[in-house]
């Protein structure tokens, strides 16, 4: 019954998004229109559908339910509970209703919360959110099901994928897709305002948090993302450049360009038309990233199910959304006037430079992602990877960054280079300082992690200078936001270098008893035991490690064999240090009794993750401080009128006032 | 109209018409030999089972264009192929067969409950000849012509639809 309860919830959220667009564009020509009024109260109402939808199809797999079909071929009645709820979303059709479901919420959202823009651009903003709402649900509904029941029920379900089998999954996905999808809500009002030719500042003010939102959980979805298959999968990186992967980070950047594009807009009146193009890129890299990953017209590590039918769906919703948002802002943007003019040195001017920056180095993931396909019609294939992303996309990051470092100290609209010359003086000779010091204490170090280590060392210490001679106490929640998350771009940047210039790797095979080094570390391997696990079984090495004369820390790797679906997985052991991670992985045991240990140490690894909970701190301070000052400035405004109202009232009073004066 | 504002729109058609292209071209997962055109390296195998003789580049020589069939009495795919090879055999196909790492009693135990379509079956049990023709898996199957060239390789079992296009290659080899 709940299958059905689900299924029919789906139905009827997707006639909701049809009245909230057929409202929303007759509201268009006509605002008294009957239908008008609808708007609001459909994505409110259909935000709880789409919940409650999701909700059924958790309850479904909490039950483990086999006559469902999604259950059966994707859950175990023996699995721990918490994966059989992330069960839900580890596949094709549940994630798909996690992704309308993260729409309709956030359409949900603004109708219910958003009363600052005109109501006609707000109805427009809807009714595109509607819009594109609609595709999906005619996707889900009609190719790819999650209710579907089986004629007749599973005995046993098929399991889950065990590399999905993890604390990571819970996580990942739900924080990833609130980012993704939550940009919906950056493209509708894009949408909304070029319907209603509406591009003011306001209009960014109403934009920026939501998008600050949905980035910060975009920032958080990856970094869990990063982690996870950093510890799940066994191979000691922490990123790949896999097209999924890329999938996730291109919204990312195209939210980040739209993050700061937005605030020129909101402080200066300028950069309209590009604000307006990243709010439609930015989802529209979320709905490639969508095709690309399902359609399996790329191969990667993140196999959905791939089906040709749904692949040629997805792209022609791609063509409806992303053409006709495209087309719009074509026949449009012309028409919205560029706004407020500015110098090259300027805040303008910087946050204009890093967009581009951004934005290139957008378009070279986008590139290096799509490469393959491209090449593929001629027959050719290719693998685009590091040797490409890294120094082509450093290219353009190391300008960004030391624009990064000096453009919040400038002032709006026109500045002078010489007033901040003694800050600049002295990240650079930080810079240089740190970069000479690397070069002389170290030996062979490549020219990137190089150019990393300096860059994050001035970028760290550039990042607080916004605040020098300020009282603290006053500086707004938004620059402290600004602040932290510069800072933790900064702590990511010096991870990610310090771990690709210093890690130390080892690939032994030992015996019970034995001992290897490893960086300063005694590493022993003490014994390798069977044990049991709800729904595996595993070798599980007992490792001791020793750093120098300190107290020896026990670490336990294991070879995990699943037993539904049959496979093998690794989990690795980390030991945590202020200053590193100590990684271990138990591989196969030889013949002759050894087990084979792969170890490494990898140097301030950790600050990449660390960074990435700073930069998504700094966008929740900003939502706070932008909230928070809207609200007093909207307050101070409502105050004034009243005050402006009394004045008049009493002077009509006094008798004073002419008539037709200042009432 | 300024014109820069089509240019987004006209990268992404672009994107959509190859994707699109892409998207109904037949996956291929498979990497064909490169040693399709060329002559059977020279090689040598002893009899994998008491019913057939063993195997030499040179029966390939006798000016007839045959089946080489690399098959496992341990593969699954290789009994869903058995009954397509006999009537491949039942037209008038002489198929050669090597078994890979094999024994040589499961190699009679399978041939005594598959049927037996090979005129010859010979051991690689290091899979040496198999690697050298650049075939990387069981199944598959070369047709070679009657001066021992190789000319096409079907990687996976045989199927039904697959008889007919044999048959053809065969026929155009010969």
């Amino acid at each position: 019954m709940s299958a059905e309860l689900g299924l029919a919830a789906l139905w009827m959220s997707a006639a909701l998004a049809i009245l909230q667009l057929a409202g929303g564009a007759i509201a268009q020509r006509n605002p008294d229109a009957p239908l008008a009024a609808l708007v609001r109260p459909a994505a409110i109402l259909q935000g709880f559908l789409a919940v409650f939808s999701f909700a059924m199809l958790l309850w479904v797999f909490a039950i483990t339910d086999l006559s469902v079909k999604l259950v059966a071929t994707n859950s175990h009645s023996m699995k721990p509970m918490i994966f059989k709820l992330s069960g839900a979303w580890g596949n094709h059709e549940g994630s798909m209703l996690l992704w309308v479901t993260v729409m309709a919420l956030a359409g949900a959202l603004i109708a219910w919360l958003e009363r600052r823009l005109p109501e006609k651009t707000m109805q427009a903003t809807l009714a595109s959110q509607g819009f594109v709402a609609i595709g999906f649900y005619a996707f889900l509904l009609l190719s790819s099901n999650p209710f579907e029941r089986l004629a007749t029920p599973a005995v046993e379900g098929s399991g889950l994928n065990p590399l999905l089998q993890d604390i990571g999954l819970a996580f990942h996905p739900p924080t990833l897709y609130m980012g993704y999808v939550g940009l919906s809500v950056a493209f509708s009002f894009a949408v909304g305002a070029l319907l209603t030719r509406q591009v003011n500042p306001e209009f960014a003010r109403v934009m920026r948090p939501w998008v600050l939102g949905a980035w910060v959980f975009l920032t958080l979805g990856i970094t869990a993302g990063s982690y996870w298959a950093y510890y799940e999968l066994g191979w000691g990186g922490w990123w790949f450049w896999d097209p999924v992967e890329n999938a996730s980070l291109m919204p990312w950047l195209a939210a980040t360009a739209l993050l700061h594009s937005a605030s020129v807009l909101a402080a200066r009146d300028a950069l309209r038309v590009w604000t307006i193009m990243l709010g439609v890129v930015a989802f529209s890299m979320s709905m490639l990233g969508t095709f690309l990953v399902r359609s399996g017209i790329l191969t990667s590590v993140h196999a959905f199910a791939v089906d040709p039918e749904r692949g040629s769906f997805i792209l022609a919703l791609l063509c409806l959304y992303i053409g006709g948002a495209l087309l719009l802002f074509a026949l449009r943007a012309g028409s919205v006037s560029e706004g407020q003019r500015f110098a090259l040195v300027s805040r303008e001017g910087a946050l204009v430079f890093n967009n581009v920056m951004l934005s290139a180095i957008l378009g070279i993931v986008l590139l290096g992602t799509l490469y393959p396909i491209l090449t593929e019609a001629f027959d050719v294939r290719v693998s685009v990877g590091p040797p490409y992303f890294n120094p082509v996309g450093a290219i353009f990051t190391i300008p960004m960054l030391a624009v990064m470092a000096v453009g919040p100290m400038l002032r709006w609209r026109e500045d002078n280079i010489d007033r901040i010359k003694l800050p600049i003086a002295i990240v650079t000779v930080l810079v240089v300082t740190a970069a000479l010091a690397i070069v002389l204490f170290t030996s062979d170090i490549g020219v990137l992690p190089l150019l990393g280590l300096a860059f994050a060392v001035g970028l760290g210490v550039a990042s607080f200078m916004p605040l020098r001679g300020r009282n603290l106490l006053r500086v707004p929640l938004a620059t402290w936001g600004m602040v932290i998350s510069h800072f933790g771009i900064a702590v990511a940047l010096l991870g990610m270098a310090s771990e690709s210039a210093f890690t130390d790797e080892k690939l032994v095979a030992v015996a019970p008893g034995e001992a290897t080094q490893l960086s300063g570390f005694t590493i022993t391997l003490e014994s390798v035991d069977p044990i049991a696990g709800p729904n595996w079984t595993a070798m599980e090495a007992q490792i001791t490690a020793q750093r120098g004369d300190g107290a020896p820390v026990v670490l336990n790797p294991q070879s995990r064999h699943f037993w539904a679906p049959v496979q093998q997985t690794t989990e690795s052991a980390l030991l945590t240090r202020w200053d590193g991670q100590l990684y271990a992985v138990v591989g196969a045991p030889s013949p002759d009794g050894r087990w084979q240990l792969r170890l490494w140490w990898k140097p301030l690894v950790t600050l990449i993750w660390y960074g990435g909970l700073l930069i998504a701190l700094g966008g929740t301070l900003s939502i706070i401080g932008r909230l928070s000052s809207d609200i007093r400035r909207r307050q101070r405004l409502a105050r004034e009128a009243d005050e402006r109202a009394d004045m008049a009232a009493l002077r009509v009073e006094n008798g004073a006032a002419p008539a037709g004066g200042a009432a | 109209m300024r014109w820069t504002l089509w240019v987004p729109l006209m990268l992404f058609a672009f994107f959509v018409g190859v994707a699109g292209y892409q998207l109904f071209q037949p996956k291929d997962e498979f990497i064909p030999s490169t040693m399709i055109g060329q002559a059977l390296p020279e090689f040598e195998l002893p009899a994998a089972s008491e019913t057939r003789p063993g195997v030499t580049t040179a029966d390939f020589k006798d000016g007839k264009s045959k089946l080489l069939n690399i098959w496992a009495s341990w593969c699954l795919p290789c009994i869903a192929e058995a009954p397509h090879l006999e009537s491949l055999k039942e037209e008038g196909v002489e198929i050669i067969g090597v078994a890979i790492r094999d024994k040589r009693e499961d190699v009679d135990e399978f041939l005594a409950t598959h049927g037996n379509p090979y005129s010859r079956i010979g051991a690689d049990e290091i899979s040496a000849v198999q690697l050298e023709i650049g075939s990387s898996g069981v199944p598959e199957t070369f047709v070679i012509d009657g001066e021992g060239n190789i000319i096409h390789q079907h990687i996976g079992d045989v199927r039904a639809r697959d008889v007919q296009r044999l048959l053809e290659i065969l026929e155009d080899a010969s």
